[in-house]
């Protein structure tokens, strides 16, 4: 097979190359992974976010235990959940921005109207774009949570209450947190389909997970009772890398349970992304 | 083969085509030409099912575009060259289109050479010029060699050298067998390239023929010369049936110019001959095409091909752009 250069300006012969082999089978899922797993690997921003979830999960991880050493002999003191509370929360505020822009950067950057023409089948696109983007931050959350976990209990040491990961529910707790994170991608996504710029789907996702809590909080108590374990965010959540009972919190659900709240929230706006992407022009 | 039948789209109220009915054939260039905002580029858009047609309906060889089998082996088309992630590398952003069509790897590195981007493969494409960011559109159009390729103003922008490459490029590609739907807003752009033409205004379609024929038809036969002995020239035209016309500009050596008409170049040479005038320069002058055009496109008027003349219509305003 011949190939030749064109030089600026030169026309060629009118001969024809024949350059790509005709597909064996129609494209579709499998090539849009690899093209979706290259456009995420191929940012810079995707290393800076993760590598800055991951160093500030670790070091909260480190700084709570450091600062609750102290409180190791207490009956109450949770070594797996101070060790995790910072992986979690940097789930909500750091993770989604790149859940957010693995779609919202194409429509800023117009780069969507080029995607849809090499792949224009949006439910391909738009499942290729949900798979790497979860496969992605669960291997990141699951070591910033395995790693948070191992460096919390470092500090804390058996002497001030350290768990083991042979602790009861401590893995449990470390599983789950990175299930969590992974949601708060997805959740993310869902919301940048659906709002399309970056700020909006991520201011989106904070007054859900922050704001609506705290506004739950100024409700007549028995009301924020009855709904508080419906919530997206604050409160709501703390169940899900606790190891001891949380007192005083019984109107929540279990760890599993506010799990499946929190993915049920993914899933709507995922799901709701889906049906606007579909449908919209692009 | 792209055929749109009553394509119509409204954004909100306002309407950006209004049933579009069109043929773009294989093995031509077809230049797609009308103002801006006469609905050049959200017709592409539609044909790419980028946005969805409001009435009608549009196919690339008989299929919806989301219908083909393998898009980009069918259909390479560049709207926007700065439609690209500026983040990421020349060569990570072609890899990316390939395997959404399971095109091999190699393949990126033979497009990158083709429109000369090789050595700046790896580097973002966020610092491309406007004519580098345009070779990556094209690489990218080029990536499944597919038989059909739409260009959205491809040369705006660009630098003679740059404008000059795609022309080429352009014309090799119909050479080749291939359709080439390209748009301008410059009918000058056009002049040298295209084929056939489908001009736009306003929507609606105002004309579908060829190049040659719209030549024709909006080519005053006009002949321009330049003697010494401009007056001797004036009567033996008009002597042998023709209309002569002292335009009264000199040269620098203090020759005349005239405008010729109702002869043809060889048979005013012929008669400036017999006559002993010498001319200086005798060429066929042609009402500006871009004139001709924009004539055709200021008013809202509606024929198709040359069996019609165009018919003026009444209160038509200045076209939104």
């Amino acid at each position: 097979m011949t190939s030749f250069t064109v030089q600026p300006g030169q026309p060629t012969p009118a001969e024809r190359v024949r350059a790509v082999p005709p597909a064996a089978r129609r494209p579709g899922l499998a090539g849009t992974l690899r093209s979706e797993f290259t456009k995420i690997r191929s940012l810079r921003s995707t290393y800076f976010t993760l590598i800055a979830f991951f160093l500030a999960g670790v070091g909260f991880a480190v700084a709570a235990a450091a600062g609750n050493r102290a409180n190791g002999g207490q009956a109450l003191f949770d070594p797996t959940a101070t060790s995790l509370q910072g992986a979690v929360h940097l789930g909500e505020l750091i993770i989604v921005v790149i859940g957010a822009l693995v779609i919202t950067s194409e429509y800023g950057t117009r780069m969507i109207s080029t995607s849809l023409t090499a792949m224009p089948r949006r439910g391909v696109l738009y499942a290729a774009k949900t798979v790497v983007l979860t496969c992605v931050t669960f291997t990141v959350a699951l070591v910033t949570s395995f790693a948070s976990f191992f460096a919390g209990q470092a500090v804390l040491g058996p002497g001030h209450g350290g768990a083991s990961i042979a602790s009861p529910d401590a893995l449990r707790s470390v599983l789950l947190s990175t299930v969590f994170v992974t949601c708060c991608a997805l959740l993310a996504f869902g919301l940048g389909a659906i709002i399309r710029y970056t700020a909006g789907a991520v201011t989106t996702l904070f007054g859900l997970v922050f704001l609506i809590p705290l506004l739950g909080e100024a409700l007549p108590t028995n009301w924020f009772h009855d709904i508080a374990r419906w919530l997206p965010g604050g409160g709501a959540l703390e169940p899900i890398i606790a190891t001891k009972p949380l007192p005083g919190q019984s109107y929540l659900f279990g760890p599993y349970g506010e799990l499946a709240v929190f993915a049920g929230y993914a899933a709507i706006a995922l799901i709701a992304g889906f049906l606007l992407f579909r449908r919209r022009d692009n | 083969m792209i055929e749109a039948k009553g394509l119509a789209k409204r954004y909100g109220g306002k309407t950006a085509v209004a049933g579009l009915s069109f043929t773009v054939r294989p093995g031509l260039v077809t230049g797609f030409l009308g103002p801006n905002g006469a609905g050049k580029t959200t017709t592409m858009r539609l044909i790419l099912g980028l946005d969805r047609p409001t009435e009608g309906s549009v196919t690339i060889n008989g299929k919806p575009f989301s219908g083909l089998y393998s898009p980009m082996r069918e259909v390479g088309a560049l709207l926007d060259a700065k439609a690209v992630h500026g983040g990421r590398s020349a060569y990570n952003h072609l890899l990316c289109l390939a395997q959404t069509n399971d095109i091999p790897r190699e393949r990126v590195d033979e497009v990158l050479s083709v429109v000369g981007l090789s050595e700046v493969a790896r580097k973002r494409s966020k610092g491309f010029s406007l004519g580098m960011s345009q070779r990556l559109g094209i690489a990218a159009t080029l990536l499944g060699d597919p038989e059909i390729l739409m260009f959205d103003e491809p040369v705006n922008g660009l630098d003679p050298e740059g404008i000059l490459w795609i022309r080429n490029l352009m014309k090799r590609l119909a050479a080749e067998g291939r359709t080439v739907f390209v748009s301008s807003h410059l009918m000058s752009e056009m002049e040298n390239t295209a084929d056939h033409l489908i001009v736009i205004g306003r929507g609606k379609l105002i004309a579908d023929c060829s190049m040659a024929e719209f030549i024709a038809r909006s080519t005053q036969q006009a002949v321009r010369a330049v003697t010494p002995r401009p007056d001797a020239l004036a009567r033996a035209v008009a002597g042998a049936g023709g209309r002569a016309t002292i335009t009264g500009n000199v040269t620098a050596d203090g020759s005349g110019e005239l405008e010729l008409h109702g002869l043809d170049p060889a048979r005013i040479g012929d008669i400036a001959f017999a006559a002993g005038v010498p001319l200086h320069l005798l060429a066929p002058s042609r009402a500006s095409l871009e004139e001709a055009f924009m004539e055709l496109t200021a008013d809202s008027v509606e024929y198709q091909g040359a069996a019609h003349e165009p018919r003026q219509l009444a209160g038509t305003g200045k076209r939104t752009s």
